[in-house]
């Protein structure tokens, strides 16, 4: 039976040359780079190259660039951190606008916030495309204003949201013209980072989150790019790590790696043909779907979309069941549908599009990736059809 | 995540046995609901053994839900056919999880889930022939009956 991985969404095979970079931090070159010693002086380096390489990508100072735990951590770090400064500034109950769509990273600790009746929320539903309006953000905001979060791409449905013009809004905001850095803009570039261009300057971002395992890296390791103009308070203590704001002695290794991981992404995919090999496999494989399985629908915007991503749901079949049997014939994809408790409900994001409970709960997201192969593709749309005509067999549903 | 399932649950979910829509049941049972990805139906035939009593002559079932709200239908209609009425009111449906050689905690309530749709199926079937029904299996009934309200309830809600 194949292997074939449609998950790059959920987490990315290590690239050989990351991989490589990776090796030496975990055997001879073992120092700390804190350390006033050669073995300390060869690890500061390879960090310096790795946050070189990482300010290559974002077109930003090396000093912009903060490594971290994991895309968790800087999403975590990026809140907290705005929101306790403001706090310290004496600005009572902060304003935190963001989307509906955001991934957990974002939105647990922006609720756990608000429940602490510590910030103000304004969540900005989605249309129906899954993207949220320009207009909404402007209309939402406030004298207490001080950061907006909006995802550059979304994980589930791969849809684009508008940064830069959401950028272009801010900037014109009376608060920020007259010199006070709010509102702040941040922006989780994880799932976009692959595909899209992460200039920070075009896209006009004061914060923004790098994933290292979703770029064919490291799991373990995340970036945070702060704009040097831009404050925010620690939210742990310890050393001087990465200027205090995620102290801990550095993981030379997982740093090294998401170095060249972020650099592979530049060069593989830059220029005009960024994701355009995958996305040729994606459109065969969600347009021979779409056409050869009656009642399949695509959740999200077609055009504005990450071209890896697919999400479908398959009309009177339930989600789960549909990855259990692409697992059986050794296809790994995800779903929406938490078919777990009555607790977990269907995805927060499909539920956001509108497309209501039942094909929430009958979805499938393929997100491909760069190892991905046409003759994978031609196999699960050969063994597709076969599945969901039995589970609709199976289903009460009609 | 580990691969939580048995050979046996694994098996159930490729290869279900009695499944599909009945023609011209006795009785039908649905539960379940949108809101937590569940949706189970039950078909039974009925008919009388030697000593006259009402047994499970057939069984059939359609079910929206994870691999594991499969299997354990699957297994419900290979237990509980050729039951007595009866037998299949007192159904423990702890059997199912133990014939599918366990499922992990979180899918329990998939067996739970097909022990309610036995019991809607027999309700179902007792009311519409008129046949007095059990104190308890009329309790189970209404517990279900109030339930699904409630579901239906918060669901509107969000």
């Amino acid at each position: 039976m194949p292997k074939i991985y449609l998950d790059n969404s959920a987490t990315t095979k290590i690239d050989k040359k990351v991989f490589q970079a990776m090796l030496p931090y975990l055997k001879e070159d073992f120092g700390n780079p804190s350390s006033l010693h050669c073995f300390g002086d060869i690890a500061y380096k390879a960090t310096i190259k790795a946050r070189n390489q990482v300010a290559d990508f974002l077109k930003c100072n090396i000093l912009e660039v903060f490594f971290t735990g994991s895309a968790t951590v800087s999403n975590n770090l990026a809140i907290f951190g705005v929101i306790r400064l403001a706090q310290k500034k004496g600005i009572n109950k902060p304003h935190i606008i963001t989307s509906n769509i955001e991934h957990p990273a974002i939105l647990e600790p922006i609720r756990y916030l608000e429940k602490n009746d510590e910030i103000e929320v304004t969540y900005l539903a989605v249309n129906k495309e899954g993207i949220i309006k320009v207009e909404d953000v402007k209309n939402n905001l406030k004298e207490n204003t001080v950061l907006v979060s909006v995802m550059l791409a979304n994980n589930e449905i791969g849809t684009i949201q508008p940064i830069a013009e959401i950028a272009a809004v801010l900037g014109r905001c009376p608060e920020r013209s007259e010199g006070f850095q709010y509102p702040l803009f941040h922006t989780d570039a994880v799932q976009g980072a692959n595909y899209l261009d992460c200039d920070v300057n075009s896209l006009g971002v004061d914060l923004l989150t790098l994933s290292g395992h979703k770029i064919y890296g490291p799991k373990g390791v995340g970036i945070l790019y702060k704009k040097r103009s831009v404050d925010i308070e620690p939210i742990i203590f310890g050393g001087h790590q990465e200027k205090g704001l995620w102290p801990g002695t550095e993981s030379t290794a997982l740093i090294a790696g998401i170095g060249q991981a972020v650099e592979g992404i530049r060069n593989q995919e830059s220029g005009m043909g960024k994701g355009e090999r995958v996305g040729k496999l994606r459109d065969k494989l969600m347009n021979g779907i779409l056409q050869n399985i009656p009642n399949t629908f695509l959740n999200g915007s077609q055009e504005n979309r990450l071209p890896n991503n697919i999400n479908i749901s398959f009309e009177g079949v339930e989600g789960e069941s549909i990855l259990m049997a692409l697992n059986e014939k050794g296809v790994a994809v995800s779903t929406g549908s938490a078919c777990a408790s009555g607790n977990l409900g269907a995805s927060h994001v499909l539920m956001a599009l509108g497309i209501g409970i039942e094909r929430a709960h009958s979805s499938i997201r393929f997100s491909l990736g760069k190892y991905n192969t046409e003759k994978e593709i031609d196999y699960v749309l050969k063994v597709m059809p076969e599945i969901i005509k039995k589970l609709r067999a199976i289903s009460p549903l009609k | 995540m580990p691969l939580p399932y048995s050979k046996k649950v694994i098996q159930h979910f490729n290869k279900p046995h009695n499944y599909g829509k009945m023609k011209s049941p006795d009785g039908v049972g649905q539960v379940g609901n949108m809101v937590c990805g569940d949706v189970m139906k039950l078909y039974i035939k009925v008919t009388q053994n030697k000593k006259g009593q009402d047994i499970i002559k057939d069984i059939k079932f359609e079910t929206f839900g994870c691999l594991a709200a499969i299997a354990s239908s699957s297994m419900l209609t290979d237990l509980v056919k050729g039951k007595t009425l009866e037998e299949a009111v007192n159904f423990n449906r702890e059997e199912i999880v133990k014939e599918l050689g366990g499922l992990p905690p979180i899918k329990v309530h998939c067996s739970v889930l097909a022990g309610d749709a036995l019991i809607e199926a027999i309700h179902g079937y007792l009311v519409k022939n008129k046949k007095p029904v059990p104190k308890a299996l009329n309790e189970r009934h209404i517990k279900l009956a109030k339930e699904k309200q409630e579901i239906a309830k918060t669901h509107q809600a969000c």
